[in-house]
């Protein structure tokens, strides 16, 4: 197997792997909820997303493989690659320490993944606005499933609206991290790929407080985390996990 | 409300023109996450343009022990069939 994503990968092949990686590792997770949501609508429900999540990765890991080179495979990018190489955000990394945190994390990105989706339908690279045409559908439920519940747990009992208000404090401080942009993506920006991730904050931050208000949630004034410079643990453990299998048996198939 | 929430019965439309058809029951924790659950689980196949969603609760049922005085009553009336109409000669597609 060859390194899959070498230096010398171009910014759109760069930017398709991260967001990969974001799609995969965060589907992952709902993946790892699977026999212990609380009921059994639940987990079809968190299953749907997962599944959804799983397939924008396998577009942009495939769009990502061909630009590699000819003997790349989207499994490649997925399970030949140690969590050094992941490029996804740390919010999608966090655990799943109880319902409220999935949930909660998951509104956090699905408020912030339909603006992204939405201004990607506007890209000048083909693939990126036919993904971004049917994310952004598939997102929208997302954002209802994950907005809904919020409201559900923050307006409800002590202990609910404890957890709630828990999980948003700790997840905060990686909010920021999905609208910053590094030399890769100005240098999108500037070639009009995409939007400045910075330009859909504006709008993420009206949807959120409206939604944390229904929930009488408080909005953190946490600081937002440093950004890492390595794989945080909770990447690795998941990362060790999800490659497990084709580690230990390399090129298995169905 | 138990922790399960609330037990929601689900309607399918299959197609415009067509009468929605119930599918199977939920349970929610309200009427709008009940009707995401219910397409989580009856349309994930396009099986529905449409979904219903009603509180099992506001479900009237007849009752089995009842049965026999609401049903059984239409089994001698036969003229409620159309078999006894002569068909005059030459009609067809009917």
């Amino acid at each position: 197997m060859t390194t899959p994503l070498c230096a010398t990968a171009d910014g759109t092949t760069r930017f398709a792997t991260r967001h990969g990686d974001r799609c995969l590792v965060l589907s992952h997770r709902l993946q790892q909820c699977i026999t212990h949501a609380p009921q059994l609508e639940e987990e079809l429900a968190l299953a749907n997303i997962a599944l959804d999540l799983l397939g924008q990765a396998r577009v942009l890991y495939s769009y990502a493989a061909d630009r590699l080179g000819a003997d790349s495979t989207e499994d490649d990018l997925a399970f030949g690659r140690a969590a050094d190489e992941f490029g996804s955000p740390a919010l999608v990394e966090q655990p799943n320490t109880d319902f409220a945190a999935v949930i909660m994390r998951q509104l956090l990105h699905d408020v912030w993944a339909l603006e992204f989706w939405t201004s990607l339908t506007n890209s000048t690279e083909q693939l990126f606005a036919d993904v971004a045409g049917k994310a952004v559908k598939e997102t929208g439920y997302h954002v209802r499933h994950s907005s809904q519940w919020v409201v559900v747990l923050g307006d409800s009992t002590d202990a609910a609206h404890r957890r709630a208000q828990g999980a948003l404090d700790s997840l905060w401080p990686y909010v920021d991290e999905l609208f910053a942009a590094d030399a890769t993506t100005e240098q999108l920006v500037a070639n009009g790929v995409i939007a400045h991730p910075g330009s859909l904050r504006p709008k993420w931050d009206v949807r959120v407080d409206a939604i944390l208000a229904d929930a009488t949630l408080q909005r953190p004034v946490t600081q937002s985390a440093a950004i890492r410079l390595g794989p945080s643990p909770e990447l690795s453990t998941l990362i060790d996990e999800m490659q497990q299998l084709p580690r230990a048996f390399p090129g298995a198939r169905w | 409300m138990t922790s399960d929430g609330q037990l929601f019965e689900v309607f399918v439309r299959a197609r415009r023109g067509v009468s929605h058809v119930h599918a199977g029951s939920v349970h929610a924790a309200s009427a709008e996450m009940a009707l995401q659950y219910g397409r989580d689980l009856f349309t994930r196949r396009l099986e529905g343009v449409s979904l219903w969603v009603v509180p099992a609760a506001a479900v009237v049922a007849s009752q089995s022990d009842g049965a026999p005085a609401l049903f059984e009553p239409a089994a001698d009336k036969d003229y409620r069939y159309p078999a006894h109409y002569q068909m005059p000669d030459g009609i067809e597609h009917i």
